[in-house]
């Protein structure tokens, strides 16, 4: 019985959605209420296949998926390289103090993460603190172009989701066997050699789960490109929300999400191989 | 060099914040430029009749959505942790832990497109608010619960469970009595960790809200769009003062805890 509930949770919840998605992709757009005609009615299939061939062949979603993995991808990097350094450090510390640092890589969190957002459009804008903090050094006369670069995009999201990285991090570090970093260091072995050939490979899942965990919510990322990106930063989350909202292209919005998590099951499954290796 | 990469880091996530809640004391009318020291932005945030109305909302709503993804992930946990290879449970599993993979956007479409279609067959929910936000909060909650419940289930010791059976307690007498009492801190952290992603949710609240249900997110999204004041950095500042005061609670009950508890563990 407890089954039952489960599938019954799991199929309203999460699966009918998916699936009425998927076909909302082959629905076809109109101006009534809602703006969508479903591809299968009583009388059959009525579906279409315009909002696919509009996905796959407007270079305007392609760039836009393109230049949503990019950024992504540059964004989990930095925050795995950060971040890894950051779990040796709290990992290193003294057991006592691993809460203590813990806490204050998770508090920034609670502060919402508009929030946090908000705060680099005031650090970066034009008026902003940077800018205002270097014209009176005297090191710059005009503002600087700060905010709406891509490199605004890039801080903020680091910024946002850099502690999604050290948890998974911090906790595979804590548990390692140290005797292995030694026995390599008494065997000859530099630092940095023991990183890489005995710290980092072990270590293979808790990073794949970091990037993993960075990554996805930053290639869907909405907020961030409408207020630190350019109007020219069409991400593929921003490419959805106005084909939802603005241009009322439902069946447009769909395919587009559909082609998204077509494009995140590969390195989902990937990291699953290598989880249950 | 371990201790720069930390300092490096920490400083990093920092900085931003000490800024926001020192300029949330400044009198002046631009953020980030310094005038004076003074409350005002707390005053003008008490008077701020639509952001306390959102933000009431979002606490109820938060609330509602924790506890109903906390007992429909205790029920998914259970499923995984217990039910053994059962036909479709790789499917089950799948589905269990889709909402932690999905971009927030993808689940805000799919989940308004159920909505729509329910409402075109069935005439149910007659208008999008404050209910499909709860349950697409919900569940987002649950498949976080149910991780956390399926781990602790499957590190719990099965014979404490198998004694208390063995003393003559029914199923349902064992789960009351042994299991739910162990398993209660992953309940406990599954509960904050739900209620704190429907509090800090936009995305999913901007597609599945109605006119009349502006949850604080919402509220904040749109005023930002339209620029930045400074009662953003005195709403941060209370914010962060609230989870750090709860934190320093838990922290010293912790530690009362194991005050209390280490003499009697080691007899």
């Amino acid at each position: 019985m407890t089954r039952a509930a489960g599938w019954l949770a799991l199929g309203v919840l999460v699966a009918a959605p998916l699936l009425i998605v998927l076909g909302m992709g082959f629905g076809t757009a109109t101006s009534g209420v809602p703006p969508v005609i479903p591809p299968w009615s009583a009388s059959g299939w009525q579906g279409s296949l315009e909002a696919w061939g509009l996905v796959l062949s407007d270079p305007y979603y392609r760039d836009a998926l393109w230049q949503s993995l990019r950024l992504a991808f540059i964004t989990a990097t930095l925050c795995l390289v950060l971040g890894f350094g950051m779990a040796m450090g709290i990992a290193a510390a003294p057991p006592a103090r691993q809460f203590t640092w813990l806490a204050l890589v998770l508090l920034p969190f609670w502060t919402g993460f508009l929030l946090r957002v908000s705060a680099w459009v005031g650090l970066l804008r034009d008026s902003g603190w940077v800018n205002t903090m270097l014209m009176k050094l005297g090191l710059i006369e005009a503002p600087l172009r700060l905010l709406h670069t891509e490199g605004a995009m890039i801080l903020g999201m680091v910024h946002a989701y850099l502690p999604f990285a050290v948890l998974p991090l911090y906790a595979s570090l804590a548990r390692r066997d140290l005797t292995l970093e030694e026995a390599a260091a008494d065997l000859g072995a530099g630092r940095w050699r023991v990183l890489f050939t005995i710290t980092l490979p072990l270590a293979a899942p808790a990073l794949a789960a970091a990037f993993l965990l960075v990554f996805i919510p930053a290639v869907g990322e909405v907020v961030i490109p409408e207020l630190l990106g350019g109007p020219e930063a069409l991400l593929v989350g921003r490419a959805i929300w106005q084909e939802f909202f603005q241009t009322l292209d439902w069946p447009a919005a769909a395919a587009l999400a559909t082609a998204l998590l077509a494009l995140l099951l590969l390195p989902v499954a990937a990291f699953q191989r290598l989880a249950a290796r | 060099m371990k201790r720069a990469a930390l300092c490096l880091g920490l400083f990093f996530l920092w900085a931003p914040i000490a800024l926001m809640v020192a300029y949330a004391f400044s009198d002046g009318r631009t953020p980030y430029i310094w005038g004076g020291l003074s409350l005002r932005w707390f005053r003008a945030l008490a008077g701020n009749e639509r952001l306390l109305e959102a933000a009431w909302l979002s606490l109820r709503i938060a609330a509602a959505a924790a506890t109903l993804a906390t007992l429909l992930g205790l029920v998914l946990g259970w499923v995984l942790a217990r039910h053994g290879p059962f036909r479709g449970r790789p499917l089950f599993g799948a589905l269990a832990g889709a909402p932690l993979v999905l971009p927030e956007v993808v689940m805000g479409l799919s989940f308004l497109m159920l909505i729509v279609g329910l409402q075109g067959l069935t005439g149910w929910p007659a208008q999008r608010g404050a209910m499909t936000v709860w349950l697409a909060h919900s569940a987002l909650g649950m498949a976080f619960v149910a991780v956390l419940v399926q781990a602790r289930l499957a590190a719990l010791d099965p014979r404490l469970e198998e004694a208390a059976a063995d003393l003559g307690a029914g199923p349902f007498t064992v789960f009351r009595t042994i299991t739910l009492p162990l398993i209660m801190p992953s309940l406990l952290a599954g509960w904050g960790l739900a209620f704190t992603l429907s509090l800090d949710d936009v995305v999913l609240a901007s597609f599945v809200s109605g006119p009349g249900a502006t949850t604080l997110p919402v509220h904040l999204f749109s005023a930002l769009r339209l620029g930045l004041t400074p009662e953003a950095n005195a709403l941060a500042t209370l914010l962060l003062g609230a989870a750090g005061a709860l934190l320093l609670v838990y922290a010293l009950a912790a530690r009362w805890r194991a005050r209390v508890e280490t003499p009697s563990s080691r007899e």
